[in-house]
């Protein structure tokens, strides 16, 4: 196996304020800005999603303050049918691209990669912190739509054309706020672009002595993983995003096609295509599901294997399922275009890779079960939420057994059961994920432990609160509940309105639940009790470190590796269950017995 | 707190379970030829995804009960079999199942999709545009006149962009805001948009297809009861999304000749 020394030195201490805190060189600050940055993002898209709740709910119910907010959207409170669908577009973008994508993979991966490997930085440090301040950027020109004269734009998340091409005259936000919106996603995707690099060259060339490939913990693969998906992905979006913006400001037509009508009037434009969009969307749009989903995989195994003190049965299966997941990820897009108009034999032939999807994830999902049977599997807040995690990987992923066939999905298709789908498996089970890190690597990052009575109050009610919100999602769907509907006027949805209550009260106990973790990150922030170096008995190289790391990880010392990671449940000298990757002592033998 | 979990865990599966078993929530009932299929499918993926689900979860459950228990020895165990059996038993029975279901799901797709309309199936063409779905006849000739999307006004009730002064064949066309189809006649609709995207779907007839603009699609089905069915749009197509749809008159071939008489006296 290869194996590769890690440079000297990559760059110095920080001397001033600004090149500490702001302009940083140092991973661990850069990671913790984005770490901060989807703090702010969840936020926002949270009391986003409350609002369309509230009038999911009870549609002419006036929501004091919000005619501050929007007088135009929200005229005394009761909010406007655009109203409501740009506040959906916005709380989607926000979550999809400033949550799920920056957090577990642009936070966490920043942090702990570096470390994780070995080394004292990444490769290229300027490029780092560039694309920090990029992904920051991208976010202010998308907030910034919310304050522009016709809002931001109403066509959804996935913006089809022409929808999103035509301009204003299609729709409230369709002008300005639509191109600040393709802006947005354009410049995001420079910024993930150059992470991806990083991350890419971090693995492939800074790993420290004795770090072979073999010996990376399941994180490291599984940010390489969504790097590489990463880096083929957002270079799809970037030239959308950029023909996008030139079908508004430049008169060309790359998705306006010849011959429509709005307002009595030919649109001046002609010979672009409607699904042209849509493919290159999807193109980036489904690997956008892994990439938000995988590293919360590599999270969850992690803070598993640490807490059941023992190794998963084969960490091989794990790391081969997600590569397949990633490698399919591309050959599958299609499924959100069954009934698009797309040639039907299409349909078919994007469905069984989709089915496919569910043997490597059926693979993890067992390989992680398995492997609780005979462990000593300790009982805390990031275990609890990694298990909660693999419930909710079940729970969303076992109704892709009906979105993956093209018949189904004519009655499933743009329902409610596709936003159950999707909330369940790439938003929750991504943010247990995140949650998860969060309390197995706070001390780390922090040097205090994050108060974990807190943090299980945290757990259960979040836990019970996202299935009472999500899993009626499914019944709504399955009744041909229609999503992307400001209000519920057809006669077969009309009975369904009670079910759309009942979520809205859970959705706001479950988000004013969050408001306990946030207290906790800042309370233990600042009264949190001294963490130790490794306070969770973890073997991999970020516990070999003080809590909180120094600027330079290992105080200017490589490490050397001896082991994987996997070493746990092992017999030693002194007596320990487990083995650190740093520590030459050779395992006596294993724990097992009966 | 392990025990907790475990026991949360197997009661939310098994709550999640109970609508779906009791029928709480369905689809409309199905009133298409080709519906039934769908439904088959449907309810044959049901049980298969029922069956994952459940096991999964409650064998979590168990694990976690059985092995959060704090224990004082250092002995660990392996799952009998170790990795191997699950991969296997992950690719084999997984791979088995949905490549299955894909091949059986294949045919719903099919009876849809790749079977050609009756050569004297019914023709109705319908138009969506910002937020209204229109419907046109094409009249005792048998012919649609051609569409002149300059000619859309919708203050002068041109709502397709006919030109009945030079086009014979828009003349006797029949224009109309809602749809009435004949019961058990094959319906053979052909669909364009006039601005942005749309979608027509009528979940009761087990059809759901996109309008796209710039392309011209076609669908074909057979509306087996007579009744009133809601059309509503999927697509997002903008402010008034939510409200776009038409009523769907499924009617005996008499009462249709009536309504179509109705209708062309009011053109």
């Amino acid at each position: 196996m290869h194996e590769t020394a890690a440079p000297a030195v990559v760059h110095g201490p920080p001397t001033t304020f600004l090149s500490k805190h702001v302009f940083s060189l140092d991973h661990k600050v850069i990671g913790l800005q984005y770490y901060t940055l989807a703090l702010v993002a969840v936020v926002t898209g949270m009391v986003l999603s409350w609002l369309m709740r509230i009038h999911l709910g009870w549609s002419s119910a006036a929501i004091p303050g919000l005619q501050v907010l929007s007088p135009n959207g929200a005229p005394g409170g009761v909010m406007t049918p655009e109203y409501y669908l740009q506040l959906m577009t916005m709380h989607a973008t926000i979550m999809v691209f400033f949550v799920l994508t920056t957090a577990p993979f642009a936070a966490f991966g920043n942090y702990f990669l570096p470390i994780q490997v070995g080394a004292e930085d990444m490769p290229f440090p300027h490029f780092n912190m560039m694309s920090f301040w990029t992904t920051f950027t991208a976010f202010l020109i998308l907030v910034a739509a919310f304050f522009v004269p016709d809002g931001p734009p109403l066509s959804g998340w996935t913006a089809y054309a022409p929808l999103s091409a035509i301009g204003k005259n299609a729709g409230p936000g369709e002008g300005t706020g639509q191109v600040l919106w393709a802006a947005a996603l354009g410049v995001f995707c420079i910024g993930q672009l150059l992470g991806s690099l990083n991350f890419i060259s971090t693995v492939l060339d800074m790993r420290t002595k004795g770090m072979t490939l073999a010996r990376l913990p399941v994180t490291c693969w599984a940010w390489f993983i969504t790097s590489c998906m990463g880096l083929t992905a957002f270079a799809v979006l970037m030239p959308a995003t950029i023909l996008l913006i030139l079908d508004h400001v430049a008169g060309t037509s790359f998705f306006i096609a010849s011959g429509l009508v709005l307002n009595d009037q030919l649109v001046p434009h002609s010979g672009g295509s409607t699904l042209l969009w849509q493919h290159l969307f999807w193109f980036f749009g489904h690997p956008e599901v892994y990439i938000a989903i995988v590293p919360g995989m590599g999270i969850v195994t992690h803070v598993l294997v640490t807490n059941m003190r023992r190794p998963m049965l084969s960490m091989k299966a794990i790391l081969y399922s997600m590569w397949a997941l990633a490698f399919l990820s591309y050959m599958v897009y299609g499924h959100h275009m069954f009934v698009s108009g797309m040639n039907p034999f299409s349909s078919l032939v994007f469905s069984f890779p989709t089915l496919m999807i569910t043997i490597p994830s059926t693979v993890v999902v067992l390989i992680w079960i398995g492997s609780l049977y005979g462990s000593k599997l300790r009982i805390n807040t990031a275990s609890l939420f990694a298990l909660g995690f693999i419930s909710m990987f079940v729970s969303g992923g076992v109704s892709g057994f009906f979105l993956a066939q093209p018949s189904i999905d004519i009655m499933l298709h743009a329902t409610y059961f596709v936003v159950g789908h999707f909330h369940m498996v790439m938003g929750v089970a991504a943010m247990f994920g995140i949650f998860s890190g969060t309390y197995f690597w706070f001390p780390k990052m922090t040097g205090h432990m994050m108060n974990e009575t807190i943090g299980k109050i945290h757990f259960w009610l979040t836990f019970v609160g996202t299935y009472c919100i999500f899993m009626p999602f499914h019944y709504l769907g399955w009744a041909g509940n229609v999503r992307r509907y400001a209000a519920f006027t057809d006669d077969f949805l009309k009975p369904l309105i009670p079910v759309h209550q009942f979520i809205t009260v859970a959705a706001i106990f479950t988000g004013a639940v969050q408001l306990l973790f946030i207290y906790n990150l800042i309370y233990s922030r600042f009264r949190g009790p001294a963490a130790p170096a490794n306070p969770w008995e973890g073997t991999s190289l970020e516990w070999a470190m003080p809590s909180p790391p120094p600027w330079n990880n290992f105080g200017g010392h490589d490490p050397i590796v001896y082991h994987d990671a996997d070493q746990y449940g092992v017999k030693t000298a002194s007596g320990a269950d487990y083995i650190m990757q740093n520590s030459p002592e050779q395992a006596l033998g294993t724990a097992e017995g009966d | 707190m392990g025990k907790l979990l475990a026991v949360t865990i197997i009661i939310i599966a098994i709550a999640s379970a109970v609508p779906f078993v009791m029928h709480t929530w369905e689809p409309p009932a199905d009133v298409s030829t080709h519906g039934g299929l769908i439904d088959e499918q449907m309810a044959d993926t049901m049980i298969e995804a029922g069956v994952s689900f459940l096991a999964a979860q409650i064998l979590l459950g168990l694990f976690i009960w059985q092995f959060s228990k704090p224990r004082t020895d250092s002995k660990v165990k392996t799952f009998p079999g170790g990795a191997k059996g699950l991969v296997i038993a992950a690719i084999v029975l997984v791979g088995v199942e949905v490549l299955a279901l894909g091949a059986f799901g294949s045919k719903a797709w099919a009876a849809v999709y790749f079977t050609p309309p009756a050569a004297d199936a019914m023709p109705v063409q319908v138009q969506a545009g910002q937020f209204a779905f229109y419907f046109r006849y094409p009249g005792p000739d048998g012919k649609f006149g051609p569409l002149h999307p300059e000619m859309i006004n919708e203050g002068n009730q041109n709502l397709f962009g006919l030109d009945p002064e030079h086009d014979v064949e828009s003349r006797d066309d029949v224009v109309t805001a809602e749809m009435a189809i004949p019961v058990n006649k094959e319906v053979h609709l052909l669909m364009h948009a006039k601005d942005v995207s749309h979608s027509f779907y009528v979940p009761a007839l087990r059809i759901h297809q996109d309008f796209v603009p710039g392309l011209d699609l076609s669908l074909h089905f057979t509306a087996t009861k007579v009744g009133t069915y809601e059309i509503v749009c999927s697509q997002l197509c903008g402010l008034g999304h939510y409200n776009m749809r038409a009523y769907l008159k499924v009617l005996s071939q008499q009462d249709f000749d009536e309504w179509m008489k109705k209708e062309q006296a009011a053109q």
